[in-house]
């Protein structure tokens, strides 16, 4: 894979300008999460109306390949109900991203699901990168 | 002592052909091989002294009176003694093999440590130092109710040695520190601090992970207690190091762990050890990996540690250079002259995976991330940063490839 196609127009977007950058003032969720090995932290809120998602903001730090997933998922769960944010798993992170990755950046790309999917269950499942992992 | 002629020139273009791993490409480019830091890259030697041992005296040492076992047990002990005399140790004695750096420091910690150290004593680290000279320790202080204290980094990356007295005043069992950052490259004066530790009392342990590979480690001019090393960041094969311990104080450390080879009577109820190192060495040891070693610090000798500190230091002042003359980079630490073959740097706020990936379609490998460092990256104040490491087989060359791809990185995201 080139570089061009790695850093994609499309990443490079959502990494510069990210979607639904910043927080909430009383989040109904709220989850905080970090991958110390590369330093990268985000926290994502998220507001419930009706079992919807009415509105979702993401923070934190991290490298291109994190942010840019961070931003495309908020995008992908705006309106949807929870049990939808439910279903979307790491196959759809990395179809957003439309990319192939290495063990280590997976989990640059799989921080801001996990971290979604600690705030939506309210308790921490597996990394969403081991679901498939038998 | 292993200083060269000064007419003598080493041909560092001629070395770099003995590394067969250069003969491929990534991504379509020549593989610039710039984190020998984590690990260094193997010449053929080093791969035909593996190759041999299994396929002409493969055989367990210690044991067996037949021919090949001999040949093995004799070829493995000779190295023994060369590890001894590249530190300078005063006898073979004094040199236990291990399975690296991280291993010798947590035999220290476990076996002298739990034996020495007490409720309430104190054991003296810093703030620059690799995870596997804090782990242990903290482990070490967490069962025996003991207190850990640092010694500051200041802001060029140093160690800021103004209280050391304070940190060396109370019950200090022991002061463990690195000779080189593995981030800042810095060098520290291990040398003076033991001098003053060993006033106080404290036995001093030096991790020299980055210092023996670069400038060649002495371990009776530094006058530390223990000194730790691996044999993959000098040439050699993974899963093979050293611990240099002062002979009273290794009769005196109980075995880490046990099992046979380490033994000289074993009861059912209870056993007697075996004299020092091989106490030590429980179990079949890493035979071949420890051969071939032998065979690295020939080679390493051959070039000499004087020379290979001298082109650390050139490559560098070159990376220093062309970097420093990027706008938006930040190089960490002390000038070329206070430091190994080292240059963590950050590129503006892009972060160091993203410079990382570029670098790697350029075909330049560098480390991205807080290299076992994160209480040192905290300082720093920064998450991560990219890290550019040199051996023998680089050359300026390399340094222009990494300056060229920094620039594009910083074109890529910021257009």
């Amino acid at each position: 894979m080139s570089l061009d196609d790695f850093y994609r127009q499309t990443i490079l977007d959502h990494y510069q300008n990210p979607r639904n950058w910043g927080t909430l003032e009383n989040p109904d969720i709220t989850a905080q999460d970090a991958n110390p090995l590369c330093g990268d932290e985000i926290r994502i809120d998220i507001n419930v109306k009706d079992d919807r998602v009415e509105a979702v903001r993401f923070s934190g730090t991290g490298c291109s390949i994190s942010r840019a997933a961070a931003s495309m998922l908020t995008e992908a769960i705006e309106g949807k109900t929870l049990d939808e944010v439910k279903q979307i798993n790491r196959d759809d992170v990395l179809d957003m991203l439309g990319i192939e990755l290495g063990p280590v950046r997976l989990k640059c790309a799989l921080l801001a699901l996990k971290t979604l999917k600690v705030g939506v269950y309210g308790v921490q499942q597996r990394w969403p990168g081991e679901e498939d992992d038998e | 002592m292993r200083a060269l002629a000064p007419e003598r020139r080493v041909d560092f273009v001629a070395i770099r052909k003995d590394f067969p791993i250069f003969q491929q490409s990534a991504h379509g480019k020549p593989l610039i091989y710039l984190d020998s830091t984590a690990t260094t890259q193997k010449p053929v030697q080093v791969l035909e002294a593996l190759d041999h041992y299994y396929r002409t005296f493969n055989a367990n040492i210690h044991r067996g009176v037949y021919a090949i076992a001999e040949e093995a047990t004799a070829r493995y002990e000779e190295v023994r003694g060369k590890v001894a005399r590249l530190l300078n140790a005063r006898s073979e004695h004094e040199i236990v093999f291990t399975r690296g750096t991280t291993e010798s420091i947590n035999l220290v910690a476990y076996a002298w440590g739990r034996k020495n150290v007490g409720p309430g004593d104190v054991i003296l680290l810093t703030e620059m130092e690799h995870h596997s000279n804090l782990v242990p320790w903290q482990i070490l202080a967490a069962e025996r109710g003991a207190v850990l204290r640092h010694i500051p980094v200041d802001g060029s990356g140093r160690l800021d040695l103004s209280g050391l007295d304070k940190l060396l005043e109370g019950p200090v069992k022991v002061v463990s520190l690195t000779h080189m950052s593995n981030v800042l490259g810095t060098v520290n004066p291990v040398a003076e601090i033991a001098r003053r530790a060993h006033a106080r009392g404290a036995i001093v342990v030096v991790d020299a992970a980055q210092s023996l590979p670069h400038r060649g480690v002495d371990v009776r001019a530094l006058d530390c207690d223990f000194l730790a090393f691996s044999a993959h960041k000098m040439l050699g094969p993974t899963g093979i190091g050293g611990l240099y311990g002062k002979r009273a104080l290794l009769d005196a450390t109980p075995p880490f762990l046990g099992g046979g080879e380490m033994i000289r009577e074993v009861r059912l109820e209870g056993s007697t050890w075996n004299e020092t190192p091989w106490k030590f060495e429980a179990g079949t040891m890493n035979i071949a990996d420890t051969i071939a070693f032998g065979t690295a610090i020939d080679y390493l000798e051959r070039i000499g540690f004087d020379a290979i500190a001298e082109h650390s230091k050139g490559l560098v002042r070159e990376t220093m250079r062309l970097l420093g003359d990027i706008p938006g980079v930040t190089i960490y630490g002390p000038p070329a002259e206070e430091r190994g073959g080292i240059v963590a740097f950050t590129l503006e706020d892009i972060h160091a995976h993203d410079v990382a990936t570029v670098l790697d379609h350029e075909g330049v490998a560098v480390r991205a991330g807080h290299h076992c460092a994160m209480p040192l990256h905290a300082k720093l104040g920064v998450a991560a940063t990219a890290r550019a490491s040199f051996y023998v087989y680089n050359l300026p060359s390399d340094i222009a490839v990494l300056a060229e791809g920094v620039r594009k990185a910083k074109h890529l995201f910021r257009r």
